[in-house]
């Protein structure tokens, strides 16, 4: 693996954040709108005093790591479709780039985003709602860093699918971590599902990470056995969407469709 | 002489249909070489299998003598591309993509290797500008430029010339040419303007159906098939149902 190439693709999008106001806005605008949403209406919650429960501190920690595994997911596949949209895969696959170091480089990508947008929602959410998402303590990195994972696995996945399907199943980039979210236990724990979707959330990393979370936020401790449990889960995500993306690769070149996607 | 690009029994299929069939060619080194045919012939099949965007159904690729299996970084390190129905990414300006493709390719002492291709294809003045907003004549410019960013031996074209305005058109094989001479870079080319093939080519391929048909220097070719130039050649070879 050459660092030149990886650090070509990524200063190559850097360049295009640089000059450009929408995915500046993509960056800032929906995060900090969800953040004022979510947070008044926790504030809100708050005030009528509902059973003990700090809805500021459970919503507004949700609400901020939904957003990480969000810019995650959506910044791979951003990267890979503005190669597409611009038919500039080709040129890329013409060099000595390999696979294996245009996935990290999207993997950087999505983590500039992610540092930019933990950023301004820390600061955000501790000025206006004084919510410090540092409380979770030494919990707060692997756990932040096990949704950029799957976010990252996620990503891979509708990358694969875009290059199997073409652009038509670009909606994937944005809507399927919608399909995600429900079994996640994002706002709610796992137990507020049907008793037929518990085991179905448990398949999710991101289920570990919001139960985790909301553990940490109710008893003060780190809960370990949440940590592992979403480390295994990715581990058999990110093996799985890596094989999966180096087989739609590889139909690709078969079927020559490369030059063909748009 | 070397060759530069060897190709045996080359067979590529998409379902049941044969886009190449047992196509064998070999391109000298330090040559410029016209793949031609009609359209449908099989010529962007092969230049895509020659670059390993698409894998051949069966048949041997070897390229400076190594095949894309066991060396894929070291062939690709040493050619390039440029066709103008694949575009740089429009939304970096000229100088971004230069340093873009030039950190891909690894070129050592990246900013001095642009400022000597810029001057050499004069496009200088629009370095800044956004990528699309440039004319065609500027875009093939550019797209050359890119091409020659890791020193290449060997150069594919694809239809280089197509929707150039004669004046662009004439300029750009002059610079091909030079980029020959000077260089010694070996460039195989697939073109439609059998005028411009006949005037830069050292060696044509024609390939029809997928197959060879037939293959030479122009001239051998012209006096082969008794006609006067090389677009009666193409004509008479693309009628030719055998």
């Amino acid at each position: 693996m050459r660092w030149h190439r990886i650090q070509a693709l990524l200063i190559r999008h850097l360049y295009l954040y640089k000059r450009s106001f929408p995915r500046i806005m993509d960056i800032v605008y929906w995060p900090v709108m969800e953040l004022l949403v979510w947070g008044f209406l926790s504030m809100y919650i708050e005030k009528m005093n509902v059973g003990g429960f700090n809805a500021v501190t459970v919503l507004l920690g949700a609400v901020i790591f939904w957003d990480f595994l969000n810019q995650s997911q959506k910044s791979v596949s951003i990267a890979f479709l503005e190669d597409i949209w611009e038919k500039n895969l080709l040129n890329i696959f013409v060099t000595p780039l390999r696979l294996s170091e245009f996935f990290i480089s999207t993997l950087l990508v999505g983590f500039v985003r992610l540092i930019l947008v933990g950023i301004i929602l820390t600061v955000l959410s501790f000025v206006i709602y004084g919510f410090n998402l540092f409380s979770l303590g030494f919990a707060l990195i692997p756990f932040v860093l096990n949704l950029f994972l799957f976010g990252w696995a996620l990503g891979l996945f509708a990358n694969a699918i875009i290059l199997r399907f073409g652009t038509s199943a670009q909606i994937l980039a944005w809507g399927f971590l919608v399909l995600v979210q429900p079994f996640s236990a994002v706002f709610y724990p796992v137990s507020a599902l049907p008793q037929l979707l518990q085991p179905l959330a448990y398949l999710l990393p991101s289920t570990y990470v919001f139960e985790g979370m909301r553990s940490v936020f109710a008893t003060g401790t780190f809960s370990a056995p949440h940590l592992w449990g979403a480390i295994l889960a990715n581990a058999v995500y990110l093996t799985v969407m890596i094989w999966f993306f180096f087989k739609m690769f590889a139909y690709v070149k078969r079927e020559g469709k490369l030059l063909k996607l748009n | 002489m070397t060759h530069i690009i060897e190709v045996e029994h080359l067979v590529k299929s998409f379902g049941s249909v044969p886009a190449v069939d047992d196509l064998s060619f070999g391109v000298e080194e330090g040559t410029i070489t016209g793949l031609l045919g009609p359209n449908g012939a099989g010529k962007t099949t092969t230049i895509q299998m020659l670059l390993d965007l698409i894998t051949p159904t069966s048949g041997i690729i070897r390229i400076f003598g190594k095949e894309y299996r066991s060396a894929r970084e070291a062939i690709l390190g040493k050619l390039n591309f440029s066709s103008p129905y694949v575009s740089l990414p429009g939304n970096l300006t000229v100088h971004e993509n230069l340093l873009t493709f030039g950190r891909l390719y690894g070129v050592k002492e990246l900013r001095r290797t642009i400022d000597e291709l810029v001057d050499f294809f004069e496009i200088r003045d629009f370095l800044g500008k956004m990528t699309y907003n440039l004319s065609t004549g500027q875009l093939t410019r550019l797209n050359l430029t890119k091409a020659l960013l890791n020193n290449p031996k060997l150069l594919l074209l694809d239809e280089p010339t197509a929707s150039l305005d004669p004046d662009i058109a004439d300029r750009t094989r002059a610079l091909l040419m030079r980029i020959q001479k000077e260089r010694g870079v070996t460039i195989l080319y697939t073109s439609h303007n059998m005028e411009e093939v006949e005037e830069i080519c050292d060696r044509v391929i024609f390939i029809q159906h997928g197959k060879l048909k037939d293959q030479g220097t122009p001239e051998e070719l012209i006096t082969k098939y008794g006609h006067e130039d090389l677009n009666d050649v193409f004509l008479s070879i693309a009628r030719n149902p055998s």
